[in-house]
């Protein structure tokens, strides 16, 4: 809820800056590696923007794969069954690239 | 037309977060997010580790929870000061919610903060409340299952206890297969099973905590 709270802060803002009326989808950069729901940050978001001008606007979700860098032989991976190893030689000194993301990425509005 | 944003969603709660963090460091305030499932165990290690430290380390509590001030009762018993924060419901707390209320504690007088997050493995792992460390309970009654099916709540935490090692006996917690796991998800984590119950391991934990503690006064 707090999520889907701050995703319709971020949309009003910015269609107000841009003197948008309506807002008809919120396109988002979700991480693998983030705790969230799709169907239940929809329900929430909809519920939240109910009556503003995001009314009825499309949350739009892409997931973002889990990967890494090896910091030791330099590899570049993806994490499979969250394992933070790198598969070629099994350091532990690896660096998250992407995964972690929780991000509105672009907004549709008239 | 579309407008292109990139703005991180809880850009708003870790700049409040960095902004507490940042008042109770000049304080040289140690503060630690404790989180777990409903039952694992959070207020008695609480409890516990009070008993054990407050002669020592200048303790106090601030207790998260949906509805009622039962876990803030227990811990008060103990004689360490104790601020409840209900979230009417909100399923964790958020660092605007610590904010509001640390001016409330004597600060010059304390080493140590522990927040007791409300009862849940999902949703506090996403919120940065202000702590140094997170510390994450997970009770053998739960099942081995939990660091999979949670990742993110065992990825972000500095120490993992596994609490209730009594019930092993009785169960057919797997342990070999949670520490790979743990270990698998978070290789610096520190892991520390415990029985709060029987007080077995609860002498590492105390260490531990000294440790951060003592390395936040330098």
């Amino acid at each position: 809820m707090a999520i889907a709270q701050g995703i319709l802060g971020i949309a009003l803002d910015t269609a107000a800056q841009n003197d948008a009326a309506k807002i008809l989808r919120v396109s988002l950069l979700v991480g693998q590696l983030t705790e969230i729901e799709p169907a239940s940050l929809r329900f929430c978001f909809e519920a939240l923007a109910a009556g503003t001008p995001a009314d009825g606007a499309q949350l739009e979700v892409t997931v973002i794969p889990l990967t890494a860098r090896c910091r030791d032989c330099g590899l570049d991976f993806a994490i499979e069954n969250y394992r933070f190893f790198c598969p070629e030689c099994n350091s532990a000194g690896i660096e998250i690239l992407s995964g972690r993301e929780l991000k509105v990425e672009h907004l549709e509005v008239e | 037309m579309e407008i292109k944003v990139m703005a991180n969603i809880l850009d708003k709660n870790d700049q409040i977060a960095n902004t507490v963090h940042d008042r109770l460091t000049r304080q040289g305030i140690f503060v630690l997010n404790l989180m777990g499932s409903p039952g694992s165990g959070k207020t008695s290690l609480l409890e516990q580790t009070i008993s054990a430290l407050k002669d020592e380390i200048r303790i106090a509590v601030i207790e998260g929870d949906l509805f009622t001030s039962k876990d803030a009762a227990r811990i008060e018993g103990h004689g360490v000061p104790v601020i409840q924060i209900n979230t009417g419901g909100g399923c964790h707390l958020d660092a605007d919610m610590v904010q509001s209320v640390i001016e409330r504690l004597e600060l010059s007088k304390l080493d140590l903060i522990v927040i007791e997050n409300v009862g849940n493995l999902v949703c506090p792992a996403e919120f940065n409340i202000g702590e140094d460390v997170k510390v994450t309970v997970l009770s053998i009654a739960e099942g081995e299952d939990k660091p999979l099916k949670y990742p993110l709540i065992f990825k972000q935490a500095s120490a993992v206890v596994l609490n209730k090692t009594d019930l092993l006996p009785y169960t057919s917690f797997n342990m070999e297969a949670a520490v790979e796991d743990i270990t698998g998800l978070n290789p610096q984590v520190t892991l520390l099973p415990v029985s709060c119950r029987t007080g077995e391991g609860l002498t590492a934990w105390y260490d531990w905590l000294r440790k951060q503690v003592a390395a936040k006064k330098q």
